[in-house]
């Protein structure tokens, strides 16, 4: 009953949507930017960047005549890090507001939630976060680095680096599983041995049994891909209780910028690969961090949600422009050719036709004792490759599926 | 062989002084007396805050901490009189009442303060057991712990005050008839309760992640402490902690954190199917 009468609703807001369109190309009234960022809950800290980033890159393209003359509308909705709240505000957007386009999201639970009614729809949605990879699907475009990018250029250093034990702490969701997932595999294939894997449910904030069983399995390294608040007082505590071991993670410094929030040395010895952290030393990204705190003057740190949030709008606009429509379909066939790309702070980027995820140039990166970040080593620009070796093809099929390392695509 | 005791002894102390730090204060305002207080985890928040906004003024760690815990315990007398105090005769209103006080406060911190602050660090200290090595801090939240039990145990069971305070929460109409300022007894108890849990939360500040809705990862062991505790709070909470601790250690040590918790939430279901009072219920028996 409910599900039929959201269907419904949905079929008229697309029909109305339609119309909307087409009486407003006329008038040339703006386009709407539907986007959901958490900026109150356990997530805050990392979602208030996100929406700083999207403001600030709707501020300038305004500013410089719009996309197509046509000015952007910010429509901004808090969903509290909750995922039930994330699908009321997203059919909000989509068949109320009827949203020219869809930016948002932070943990993947929350983009999975959204994902279906997303593809409902023929609006195109933007994923700003880095995340565990795999998802094909047409209606979305991925912004941020994915396991390829992160995880297979992160561990086989750190593997060489610091030895082939590795004790893994993780979130206990869809992102902390399937990066374990990614980790296992990677480490299988260099001839690495896993000593210890403990999924942390969300909310969990006292770690002195963990750090115990971490001393105990004797791993010469730690992955932590803990997520939220909560679970970064581990850091504190591992720290306090002289644990002192080399860690490496997809999310940490970058993402949560641990090394602002702790006292140093806490994050001592923390490795990263990112396509954006703060420390960047490049006249563009100076002159994007300039604009940035010009803005947002009390801006703790600029993490690469943040970063990505600020490029997705540059990224729609170039689509846009290129497609001259604002209809997926005719976006989609720009990414087709390969040639959606921006000239973000990193560098080039542009959109993998295959898998819709975007080019990343990475750098690994590493904390000091005394929260200084280092550049460890340069990978130059790393293509989104892994979603088109294992099958996927949205120029030719739309799976609407998330693969993982072990969820292939089957062969047809 | 030592170092393994040692190791388990440090665990349960660290989920026991938890459970006791985080119930404490709830113990006082929900057990004794009946108000279902969900800002609870908001006056923990209050005091780390506090706590970490002295330390950066300057003020020693120990001193700023009991300096929250006294901040907590006069905001919680204000909030008594402003706004609980209406509701004694209504528990299921004042759980809505506290509830909002406590959105209120969440979002106006996040407005106010901003999404995250920068920790203070905890205070240096950590010595090697074996091949483990263990943060003196640690052990000094389970001292306090141990504190606060003997403390509460004082007030409320060898000075005046805790006879009265008892009396006027079995009979308030009974104490009053016979002198007991009750309205005053129930705000002094109601600061006392919010000073424990500003406490709890200056205690654990230096060894977290401070946010708004810190809160919350409290509010869970608390409730479940208390209740499990039952209706004596006194002689309950202390060994609902101990059971609660044993069981959550034993599980996170064998099965890691998830069954850990699922294991504990498990055992309040049981003890609540089949002792509906509480352990207090069962020592209160055997007392008699």
């Amino acid at each position: 009953m409910y599900s039929g009468r959201v269907v419904g609703m949905a079929l008229l807001g697309a029909v109305l949507g339609a119309a909307a369109i087409g009486s407003a190309q006329a008038a040339e009234p703006p386009l709407k930017v539907g986007l959901l960022e958490d900026v109150s809950g356990d997530l805050a800290f990392m979602g208030m960047p996100k929406l700083h980033g999207s403001q600030l890159a709707v501020e300038e393209i305004n500013k410089s005549g719009g996309i197509l003359g046509r000015q952007i509308e910010l429509i901004h909705l808090d969903p509290q890090g909750d995922n039930a709240r994330y699908q009321e505000f997203g059919r909000r957007l989509l068949n109320r507001d009827k949203v020219d386009v869809l930016i948002g999201g932070i943990t993947s639970a929350s983009r999975e939630a959204l994902r279906p009614i997303v593809d409902r729809t023929t609006t195109p949605y933007i994923y700003t976060n880095q995340y565990e990879g795999g998802v094909c699907d047409a209606s979305m475009i991925s912004m941020g680095a994915v396991p390829e990018q992160q995880f297979s250029t992160l561990i086989p250093w750190m593997v060489e680096k610091f030895g082939k034990k590795v004790y893994v702490i993780a979130a206990d969701y869809n992102f902390g599983q399937i990066s374990a997932e990614w980790n296992r595999k990677i480490m299988k294939d260099l001839g690495g041995e896993v000593v210890g894997e403990e999924f942390i449910p969300l909310g969990v904030s006292q770690f002195a049994q963990t750090i115990q069983n971490i001393q105990k399995a004797k791993p010469d390294w730690l992955l932590t891909i803990n997520v939220g608040a909560a679970q970064d007082s581990f850091f504190e505590q591992a720290a306090a209780a002289n644990l002192n071991l080399p860690m490496g993670s997809s999310i940490k410094i970058m993402l949560g910028f641990e090394h602002k929030r702790f006292k140093p040395p806490a994050l001592n010895n923390m490795h990263a690969t990112a396509n954006w952290f703060e420390e960047i030393d490049t006249p563009e990204a100076n002159d994007f961090k300039k604009r940035w705190h010009a803005k947002f003057p009390d801006e703790l740190y600029i993490n690469d949600m943040g970063y990505n949030a600020y490029n997705a709008l540059y990224m729609y606009k170039a689509l846009v422009e290129k497609a001259k429509s604002t209809k997926l379909e005719d976006m989609r066939k720009v990414i087709a050719t390969g040639d959606a790309c921006i000239d973000a702070p990193e560098g080039k980027v542009c959109i993998d036709p295959k898998s819709q995820h975007t080019s990343h140039r990475m750098r690994l990166i590493s904390v000091g004792p005394k929260h200084e970040v280092t550049v460890e080593k340069d990978y130059g620009t790393i293509q989104p490759y892994w979603l088109g070796e294992i099958g996927c093809d949205l120029t030719k099929k739309n799976d609407k599926d998330q693969y993982t390392p072990s969820h292939l695509p089957s062969k047809s | 062989m030592s170092a393994e005791l040692f190791s388990v002894f440090y665990q349960f102390a660290d989920v026991f002084a938890f459970l006791i730090l985080s119930a404490a204060g709830l113990a006082i305002v929900f057990g004794m007396m009946g108000v279902i207080n969900m800002a609870h985890g908001e006056f923990i928040m209050c005091g780390a805050y506090v706590t970490v906004g002295l330390v950066n003024l300057g003020v020693p760690l120990p001193i700023a901490q009991i300096l929250a815990a006294l901040t907590a315990g006069i905001i919680g007398m204000i909030v008594e009189l402003l706004i609980v105090r209406r509701f004694y005769k209504r528990p299921l209103d004042s759980l809505l009442a506290t509830w909002g006080l406590s959105l209120i406060v969440t979002q106006s911190m996040l407005l106010i303060v901003g999404s995250a602050v920068r920790g203070i660090g905890t205070p240096e200290g950590s010595f090697a057991i074996g091949g483990y090595t263990f943060s003196t801090y640690r052990l000094v939240l389970f001292g306090a712990a141990v504190a606060v039990l003997v403390g509460l145990y004082i007030i409320f069971m060898k000075t005046r005050f805790g006879v009265i305070a008892r009396a006027t929460m079995q009979n308030a109409a009974m104490a009053k008839a016979l002198g007991a300022r009750t309205g005053r007894i129930y705000s002094i108890s109601f600061g006392i309760g919010t000073a424990l849990a500003g406490l709890c939360g200056a205690l654990y500040a230096p060894t977290m992640t401070l946010i708004p809705t810190m809160g919350a990862t409290f509010v869970v062991e608390s409730f479940v402490t208390v209740v499990i505790g039952g209706a004596n709070v006194l002689l309950g909470t202390a060994p609902a902690a101990v059971f609660l601790a044993m069981i959550r250690m034993a599980l996170n040590a064998s099965y890691g954190q998830i069954i850990g918790q699922i294991g504990m939430l498990f055992a309040v279901i049981l003890i609540i199917r089949v002792l509906p009072e509480g352990l207090s219920s069962v020592l209160v028996r055997r007392g008699r």
